[in-house]
Parts: structure tokens; sequence; C-alpha cells
């Protein structure tokens, strides 16, 4: 094992002179991928964000590992090459080791994939898998976190058109209609936002 | 009673029809089952969740289960088909220049003739006739190769079959990447509706039964949940039946073209299940009668004789060992599964797991359980039939 002088690589030890392609139309995602691959010590990096000719693109760089997000359509293209066509051809398998079923599992729960050229050792590629891995999982985080945030609003608006109703069809005040509106949704035993979505709904209908 | 919840993944195809149908129309329910579909955004994604226990089923290219009995593809853990949720349904399509070519060469696109559409296509081609697929594994691969190696095209250097995934055919057409292509619903209309191709000729004119999509789960699943699994094939199989029936074809035009399923405008859901096509841009339009089918015939069941033809196609494309490919191949349609869950419900199930293929040319009666089987024309384009090894 290599250590190179701190600062350059982060202290981190280089294991590994793996040829990766990343494959990612995100710039910003593709960065952040790279970075965390190159804190693990993965200097070989190589970005595709253009999802057509990819394999040829992937032919001409030749590389040992090729990692795509599993929600990346162009998926399906990287299939072709766990045919070994030509004998010339380095056969690809999926994933590290068709043994190495939880590493395996991970990685598709994180939301990557990775295709291995046949034949290298699986402690050579679990450190890539693993930062990899470790990423995917932040951006999934952040995805649900997204969408978590994006409901919330969604959900204050429509509170705050049912309660509008409210007032206007009984005459009342907001701190009144909010109230009734909890109280209607603890008696029927549901979410305030169900309730205030379902009365903006039926409001719809009598509009 | 408390539902069972199966989670379920498709890819956004018209013959997704059976399991949308059997969640949206009650279908499950009937059975105790709940069912989820979600969405998935490449075959190979689709795959690897159902392989690692994220799906318990899913909607799957027939050959898909063959190819992982092969070894063959990135994940190879074991997948069974419980039934084939559809047969036929894929159109093949050239660029407009191409199109133009043959035009003028005086193909009249009948969109009915395997042979003369063969034949005029690979005489507009100089070189290699390069052919988008969706997937390596995939009866489109399957049938284009058998098609074109009929016509005499031999040489592999003279064709290639590339994957390129549908919504990127348009682009790959006008970039000259590709010559044609090969493709499901609604990806061939929608590709004439842009203006970026022709439609040739529907798969059913290569193989007039060719199963499509089989219903997946993998192998083990299958064993440990065999009651769930009956279930599942008698929710699909009523929802086939139902989807088969005329006046349903409104109401599951809409069902598909909602956002959550195909997310389209309903017109273009409608022309694979009405069989009607615009196959150019000036508006000519065919009508292909059984363009795909998911219930007549015995269309779900999964004949062994069918995954043996798909294993020896693909080890004589791939150059895999042909007795082994067959055996293999067999075992992953599981037509003793599908016979046990439906042995009081279909009156037209087949009493032999096996048949020849391509030997029936007009309807056939045939012995079934209930007696009431009509095998449909199986015939191949070219009057080759297939024997089935003897299990």
């Amino acid at each position: 094992m290599l250590y190179l002088p701190s600062d350059t690589f982060r202290n981190t030890p280089v294991t590994n002179d793996l040829a990766i392609i990343l494959v990612e139309p995100d710039r910003d995602k593709a960065n952040q991928i790279v970075d965390s691959l190159a804190d693990a010590g993965f200097a070989r990096i190589q970005v595709i964000t253009e999802a057509s000719s990819l394999k040829r693109q992937i032919s001409a760089i030749d590389p040992d590992i090729v990692l795509i997000d599993i929600a990346n359509p162009s998926r399906d293209m990287l299939e072709e090459m766990t045919i070994a066509s030509q004998p010339m051809d380095r056969a690809v398998a999926v994933f590290v080791d068709r043994s190495d079923d939880a590493l395996t599992s991970a990685a598709i729960e994180a939301g990557v994939s990775a295709y291995v050229v046949d034949g290298l050792r699986p402690d050579r590629v679990k450190p890539v898998l693993d930062a990899a891995i470790a990423r995917f999982n932040v951006f999934q985080r952040m995805r649900t976190e997204l969408a978590e945030t994006k409901r919330a609003l969604e959900e204050r608006k429509v509170i705050a058109r049912a309660k509008g109703l409210i007032m206007k069809a009984k005459g009342i005040d907001e701190d009144e209609a909010y109230a009734l509106l909890r109280k209607a949704a603890m008696n029927q035993g549901k979410r305030l936002a169900d309730v205030a979505e379902a009365l903006v709904e039926s409001a719809g209908l009598l509009a | 009673m408390k539902l069972q919840e199966i989670q379920i993944g498709f890819i956004p195809l018209v013959d997704a029809a059976p399991l949308i149908a059997a969640s949206e129309m009650g279908f499950a329910e009937e059975e105790g089952l709940s069912l989820t579909l979600s969405r998935s955004p490449s075959w190979s994604t689709l795959r690897d969740k159902l392989c690692f226990g994220q799906l318990d089923a899913a909607h799957m290219l027939a050959p898909m289960p063959i190819a992982g009995a092969l070894g063959l593809g990135g994940v190879t853990t074991p997948l069974h088909a419980l039934s084939v949720l559809s047969v036929n349904g894929n159109v093949i399509g050239v660029s407009r220049e191409i199109g133009a070519r043959m035009r003028a060469a005086g193909h009249d696109f009948a969109f009915n003739d395997a042979e003369t559409a063969g034949r005029a296509l690979i005489g507009a081609i100089k070189d290699t006739l390069r052919i988008g697929v969706p997937f390596p594994f995939s009866m489109h691969a399957e049938l284009v190769h058998y098609w074109l190696t009929a016509l005499g095209v031999k040489d592999a250097h003279n064709i290639s079959i590339q994957t390129v995934p549908p919504p990127m055919m348009p682009d790959a057409l006008k970039a000259g990447e590709i010559d044609a292509f090969c493709v499901g619903e609604p990806w061939g209309s929608s590709s004439v509706e842009t203006g970026v191709a022709d439609l040739l000729l529907p798969c059913s004119a290569i193989w007039a039964f060719a199963p499509e999509k089989v219903l997946a789960v993998r192998a083990g699943w299958a064993d440990e949940n065999r009651d769930t699994a009956h279930r599942l094939i008698r929710a699909v199989w009523r929802a086939s039946r139902w989807l088969s029936e005329p006046s349903s074809l409104g109401l599951a035009t809409e069902l598909l073209s909602r956002t959550p399923y195909l997310d389209l405008a309903p017109e273009v859901v409608e022309c694979a299940l009405l069989g009607r096509f615009a196959i150019s841009s000036r508006g000519d339009v065919r009508t292909t009668a059984g363009f795909v089918d998911f219930f007549n015939g015995a269309a779900g069941f999964p004949w062994r004789s069918q995954a043996e033809w798909i294993g020896r196609q693909m080890a004589s494309r791939l150059g895999l060992d042909h007795a082994r490919a067959a055996k293999a191949a067999q075992a992953t349609f599981r037509s003793d599964i599908y016979r046990a869950a439906l042995g009081h419900v279909a009156h037209d199930l087949p009493s032999a797991s096996a048949k020849v293929e391509g030997s029936v040319t007009e309807p056939l009666a045939v012995g079934s359980i209930g007696g009431r089987l009509i095998l449909p024309r199986d015939a191949f384009f070219d009057g080759r039939i297939f024997e089935p090894t003897p299990a």
C-alpha cells in the first residue's frame, strides 16, 4: 500500500488505479460522485454525460468499472456489454462478484449499479462501490427530503384554502376555522391535510 | 379481510395492461391481493429490483428469465415466468430516409408480408443493416434476428442488432446511428407521430403467435408462496379476459393512459389495442388483427415449447450450447404452476405443456382440460416448424 504526501490525496491510501467511468447527465451530481471517489483514493475517473453512442464512448475508454444511476434509462445499453461478442472484448458482469449479494443489494437500494470487467478481484472493486453507495445514499436522502418539503408546502397551501372556505361559509375568523378543521380531523381519525383536501375538492364540485 | 400486498414492477408499455387492469378493476382484490405497481426506468433495473427482492413480481420481456438461466446479463438470479402476459405487440419501423429509398424501389408498405418487407429493407441498405431494439434479451432481438437470417443475411458484419432505449430511438434514427428499429407500443406510433419513422411491419407477420411479455418472479418465490402465486395468476387471467372483451376497450384505454401508468394521450394507446396504425406521416393507415393479444387461444399459457424456441434462438445468436440452452429455457416457463392455479377456472387450459410451434395455419381445436381450446394461427413467415425436445 502506498501513501502519498498529505493534502494532495487527503491522506488516503492509493490502493487502486482502476479506470472508472461514471455515466451521469447531471454535472453537479457527477462532480460530487467524482469527489467521493477521489476521497476514496481513485483518480482515474471519466464522466460521460451524453447518452448517445454510450457503448462506443465506453469501449474507446476501455474501463475496468462503469458506474450508472439505476434510474438512468440508458442503463439498458450497458447490458449489451455483458455479452462479449468479439473474442477481444472483455466480458463484463454487473457488480463485484455474483456471490456478493449483500453489496449488490446495498448498491441497488442506494440506486447505483456498477458494470465490472470480468475477473477483477472483488477486494479491488469493493472500495469503489462503497464510496459510490455512500454518495448515492446521500442523494437518495436529499431526494426524500425534497419530496417531503414539497409535500409539506402543498399541505400548508391546502389547509389555508380550506380555512378560507370555512371562514367564508360560516362567517368566522381564521382561528375558529382552524379549530373547526382540526376537530373534524380528530373526529374522523384523519390527518388535518387530508380533511382539508377533501373539503377543497368537494368545494370545487359545488362552485 | 386484510389484503396481501404485492409489489409489482412494470415498464410503461401497452402490454402492461393485464397488470394495470388486475390492480384497477378489482380482479386482484377478488383474490385477496393488493397490487402496488411501480414504474421502472429500464429493463435492467426492473430485473435487478426483482432479483434482489424489492419487487415480488414483474412485467418482463419473455426472454429475460431465459437469459438469466443461460447466465446472460448482469444479474442472473433465477427467474421464472408464471404466465405469458401478452402475445405479439411489437412493430418494426425504418428511418424516413430508408423508407423513401424502399418506396422508390417499389415497396408497397403493405404492413403484412414479412418476406417482401424484409427483402425490400435489405435491398435499401448498402452495408451493415443496423437495427435498434430495447434490450439485448428481448423478443425484438430474437424475432429480428430470425427474420433476417431466414432471408439469407448470415454474416454478422451485415447485421447489427443494437440496444437503444425506446425514448432514445428517435434521436438515434435522426443521427443516422440506426437504420431501423423494433419496439413495443406506444413507441412505434409515437415515432410516426413525431415524424421520424415509417412503420414497416408488425412482428406478428414474422411469428403469428410470439410470447412477448411474461409475469416473472424469483424462482424461489414461486415455490415458497405457491398460494399467492396461484392467486396472482388468477387475478391476471381475469384481467386479461376483461381486456379481451370489446366493451372494455374504452375504459382500458383510459386506464392505461393515466399518469401513473403510460401517461400518454388515449389516442396513442388505442392504436395498439385496436391494431390500427398510421404507418407514415402521410397518414397511410394499416390494420392488423391480433396486433397484441392478452387472452385468446390460451395466450396466457406459458408453453415450455415457446421458452425452448427462445432459448435455442438465443443460443444460435450468441454462440451457446443448444441442448443445454433448450433445457435451461424450458424450465423457466412454469406451465405446471399456471395449470394448478387455473384448473378450476379456465375452460381452455391445454392438457399438454409443449406444442409444435408454427404448425397452426388455420385455427385448430386441440385437447384441453375443459375441452374448449382453439389454438390460433401461430405460423412463422417462412413456414418453418419448430419441434420441441420431449421433456
